[in-house]
């Protein structure tokens, strides 16, 4: 098999069984980016290439592999969002505001991965400060999704997804603050896992939206995705909402039995509306489950409508402060020749952000202003209790709630970012796991049009490695997740 | 008409922390700029806080000290607003749950009388950093090193009446905060700042006039100066027919007036809310019961226990007890010669004459409490005179040595208090002044006690004053009587 077909864990055994080194590995993908990614032509996942990096990081591992004491990370390769901070490396988070930031720090995640001697080769495109849900409002370009390059790979983390689908990467960090995680997971057909709200450390992840912002892992299967979580999660002292629980070896219990596990199906995740052929395919993977031994029920999420306008107050509210350190005084994009500060602020940002961003910035700004915020922030935080009290609910009833991740599969680039309203549907199964803190993954669960599709499991608060264990049986049992875009052999 | 003076302070008291209130960087003050500002403090993108334990057991302490309601689950928001020296775009603040809730202080004013002042509340807030504006190739620069260190902002009621009153109010915050340790109430490196809000209505008027903020004043002299030249040019427009806008004003010290800060400021709406990167600050009454166990003699408390215990009059006891530098001061005097009225006389007598006369601060005064008190020790064990201690305390302010005792020999002070040589410098006197005896003897038995005198200028003068002056009244009243 070559090389890059390899999934996260064959690699890491192959490394390990010395079938091939960390710099041959990591050459591989550096010239498959060279080649894939770069020019017109290519998928444009990476914002950054950190090749001269990476081979060097990969030589350490090599040797450290030699000195015995490897871990199963030690020199396999993978590549970090570019909402991470890395020390001494370009982080833009998609945004010309910080196209010229290099942080003198490490992100927790970033550090996590270094210590245990991953490879990072590079820095994926996203939606600018992970606003989007198509990677179209990224400064450095839109990103093409490997199944169809006229379509999206979803956003905001559809750098990692797109590079990982497309084998230029065995996985990928990703941030999810409504989606981000899974649904580009779900549009490029990849197993991806937003984890419980405080169990990947923000420090040095750039903020979004505080509350809601959340790392975690993208890659092919949902082992893979456990090996990435076991590295990515830990308590953080310098989070304050980073939450002091232990960190389990999610690898350990992807085998164990799900027979008997009861799978909610909410009737709010499964609408008149809902596209028949959507609807259709999840049910044959529930099925899947249901063959595992699982038992269905329906369940309902009353709130759940009320999602997207919560989110789109608190999410908007939150970042009207968090952007606010982008100023031009410190750090990042300065206009030229300012009058005064005055002057400084106002076209630092004005030329510095994207529309989607200013959009955002503005509904924020206007929901916290004396007179409003009653009426839009409050009520939107206790909307986001009705949300966390239907789940709370919920999962004294059932083990897992499923449901699709996306109404309908990738859509072509441009179809949608004309209109911002169309946009925000796109989030409409996705946004309560964040409003609520849930844990929230996407699995491959077959294709729409050629295009892959994602099922949702969410899980109640750290039940991460029941989810994993859940996804790998079904992964055990089905195919989805093997299925490659065409073209990328 | 008639006119009554509504004052309310607002006092940001910078808290002595070790490090900073959401980072670990120092809070020392005076460092090369932005070398001690971290990551944190820059407000670089990424970065997080976490609340500094030691800032919320400092704000605990001051709660209890003023017997105010702690707030249990305290709650920190984010005030937004753009300046170059907060690096966020916002301060992190407490708005609707602060820490302390109302309290109060008791103030005493000139007539001696006291008054109770409520506190509203005081709540845990970052400092800003500073604006540079020395010239930096046309540009302003910014220190950061400020940015972050954790300040109280106690609020009062406004109760205050007048600009002695609010004076009276601040020292007397000055002087709890630094009792506590809490704040090293150095006004003059901006450890302590005041916002006047001053407003005037009609006398016997329930409801207030509209008011103005005279913010940032860093001194008490300039608190009384600056409430009172703005009561007066709130007096002039009102008594013209005019109306107060309300807006934040400035005190210019050298033109003794204040004036308008750009209206733009005003008109901030702060968008607050709650900050989404710390966690309601949860405290129990075990917490609370710790703090306050840990409470210091505070200045209402000494001033009691030096009128009560040590026999002070209640003036002393007041100049004594009211700043934190006097009373250590003074409580090391009188534990070094143990004797706190002696102590008290000469820390309020010629103590404070030289330190007014030389303008220097107590704290670093020439003569230590250590060396006062070991002075006046002498002074109590007869070794010198009352005349002597202060020709040690002279050598020891001109820093002619720094042993007391040392002073003594050198300077001839020692007292002569052996009988013997007493005996026989004063029957030399009596011998060498015959026509004074004759006199002494055949006065009228009541008026020979007037008559010792001279017989006494001669004996300290024989002995070049170190003669023990009680010593020879009774030697000479023994040796003269024996004559009649």
């Amino acid at each position: 098999m070559a090389l890059h077909n390899l999934t996260l864990t064959q690699i890491s055994k192959g490394l390990e069984a010395g079938n091939f080194t960390s710099v041959e590995i990591t050459q591989h993908f550096l010239d498959r980016i060279k080649q894939l990614d770069q020019g017109d032509n290519g998928l444009n996942s990476f914002i950054t290439v950190t090749q001269d990096q990476a081979l060097a990081d990969a030589k350490a591992a090599d040797e450290r592999r030699s000195a015995g004491n490897a871990t199963s990370w030690t020199g396999v390769p993978f590549a970090h969002k570019d909402i991470f901070c890395t020390d001494g490396v370009l982080t833009t988070c998609g945004s010309k505001m910080l196209g010229n930031f290099v942080p003198p720090y490490d992100a927790t995640v970033v550090e996590n991965m270094k210590r245990e001697g991953a490879v990072c080769l590079g820095k994926t495109n996203m939606d600018e400060f992970a606003m989007g849900s198509s990677n179209e409002s990224s400064f450095f370009g839109p990103v093409k999704n490997p199944w169809n390059k006229e379509t999206i790979p979803g956003g905001s983390s559809g750098g990692s997804a797109a590079a990982v689908a497309a084998r230029l990467v065995p996985a990928a960090t990703g941030t999810d603050t409504g989606g981000s995680i899974r649904q580009p997971s779900a549009l490029c057909g990849l197993t991806g896992l937003k984890p419980t709200y405080g169990r990947c450390s923000r420090w040095g992840m750039i903020a979004y939206a505080s509350s809601l912002d959340q790392a975690g892992p993208m890659a092919r299967t949902a082992e893979d995705a456990a090996m990435m979580l076991n590295v990515m999660a830990s308590f953080d002292t310098k989070d304050s909402t980073s939450i002091e629980q232990d960190v389990p070896d999610y690898t350990a219990t992807l085998n164990d039995d799900i027979a008997g596990k009861v799978i909610g199906l909410p009737k709010e995740f499964f609408p008149e509306s809902l596209n028949g052929e959507m609807k259709q395919t999840m049910m044959s993977a529930i099925a899947e489950f249901e063959k595992l031994g699982c038992t269905v029920k329906e369940i309902s999420l009353p709130s759940t409508d009320l999602a997207i306008p919560a989110y789109y107050v608190v999410a908007p509210a939150e970042c009207s402060a968090n952007l606010s350190r982008m100023d031009g005084v410190r750090f990042g994009y300065r206009c030229e020749d300012p009058k005064d500060v005055e002057d400084l602020y106002k076209r630092s940002r004005g030329e510095g952000f994207g529309d989607e961003v200013k959009r955002r910035i503005m509904i924020g700004t206007y929901a916290l202003s004396t007179g409003f915020y009653d009426a839009y922030y409050v009520k939107a935080q206790k909307i986001r209790r009705l949300i966390k009290n239907d789940f709370v609910k919920a999962f004294q009833e059932v083990d897992f709630i499923m449901g699709p991740v996306t109404p309908s599969p990738a859509f072509k680039i441009g179809e949608k970012s004309g209109d911002p309203v169309e946009m925000y549907m796109e989030d409409k199964f996705t946004l309560s796991c964040n409003l609520a803190g849930l844990p929230g993954m996407s699995i491959p669960a077959g294709q729409i049009n050629g295009l892959p599709v994602g099922l949702q499991i969410m899980g109640d608060y750290w039940s991460e490695a029941a989810m994993l264990n859940a996804a790998h049986k079904f992964q055990q049992a089905t195919d989805f997740h093997n299925a490659a875009p065409q073209g990328i052999e | 008409m008639e006119w009554e003076v509504v004052i309310g302070l607002e006092i940001h008291a910078q808290l002595a922390t070790k490090s900073k209130i959401f980072s670990g960087s120092s809070t020392a003050f005076g460092a090369e700029p932005n070398t001690q500002a971290s990551l944190v403090d820059l407000g670089l993108p990424g970065v997080l806080p976490v609340f500094n334990a030691e800032a919320l057991a400092m704000a605990v302490k001051f709660g209890c000290a003023i017997d105010a309601q702690i707030g249990k689950v305290s709650i920190f928001d984010r005030k937004n607003y753009f300046y170059p020296d907060s690096p966020k775009g916002y301060q992190t603040t407490q708005l609707n749950h602060p820490i302390v809730g109302m309290g109060s202080i008791d103030v005493t004013l000139e007539d001696g009388t006291t008054k109770r002042i409520n506190v509203t509340r005081a709540h845990l807030e970052e400092d800003a950093g500073k604006s540079l504006h020395e010239d930096f190739h046309g540009q302003s620069g910014i220190d950061l090193n400020r940015a972050g260190t954790p300040l109280i902002e106690i609020v009062s009621e406004p109760e205050i009446r007048s600009a002695k009153e609010a004076v009276a109010y601040f020292k007397k915050m000055h002087s709890i905060v630094t009792y506590l340790g809490i704040c090293d109430g150095d006004l003059s490196q901006g450890s302590m700042r005041c916002d006047c809000n001053v407003s005037l209505r009609p006398k016997g008027q329930e409801e207030f006039g509209t008011r103005t903020e005279i913010k940032n004043v860093n001194s008490f002299r300039f608190v009384e100066q600056a409430i009172n030249v703005e009561i007066e040019r709130q007096r002039d427009i009102l008594e013209d027919g005019g109306t107060i806008t309300q807006e934040t004003r400035l005190f210019d010290a050298n033109k003794m007036e204040t004036r308008s800060m750009r209206s733009k400021e005003v008109a901030n709406d702060y968008r607050y809310f709650p900050c989404p990167d710390l966690l309601p600050v949860v405290i129990d009454d075990e917490y609370i019961q710790a703090i306050r166990s840990t409470l210091p003699e505070l200045p209402d408390q000494k001033k009691q226990r030096l009128m009560d215990e040590n026999g002070l009059s209640e003036y002393d006891a007041d100049v004594l007890s009211a700043t934190r530098e006097m009373a250590d001061y003074f409580e090391a005097v009188a534990q070094a010669c143990g004797d706190y009225k002696l102590a008290a006389n000469w820390v309020m007598g010629e103590l404070s004459a030289a330190l007014n006369k030389n303008e220097v601060d107590i704290k670093v005064s020439p003569v230590s409490a250590e060396q006062l008190g070991a002075m006046i020790a002498r002074i109590i064990d007869n070794t010198i005179s009352s005349k002597g201690g202060k020709d040690v305390f002279a050598a020891l302010w001109d820093k002619k040595g720094d042993d007391v005792d040392t002073l003594i020999d050198s300077l001839g002070l020692k007292q002569v208090s052996d009988s013997g040589a007493i005996e026989a410098i004063v029957d030399d006197v009596i011998a060498n002044s015959p026509k004074q005896v004759e006199q002494y003897v055949s006065a009228e038995p009541d008026k020979r006690g007037k008559m010792v005198g001279f017989f006494v200028g001669q004996v300290m003068k024989a002995s070049k004053g170190t003669a023990n002056p009680g010593m020879v009244n009774k030697v000479l009243k023994e040796k003269l009587d024996a004559k009649c």
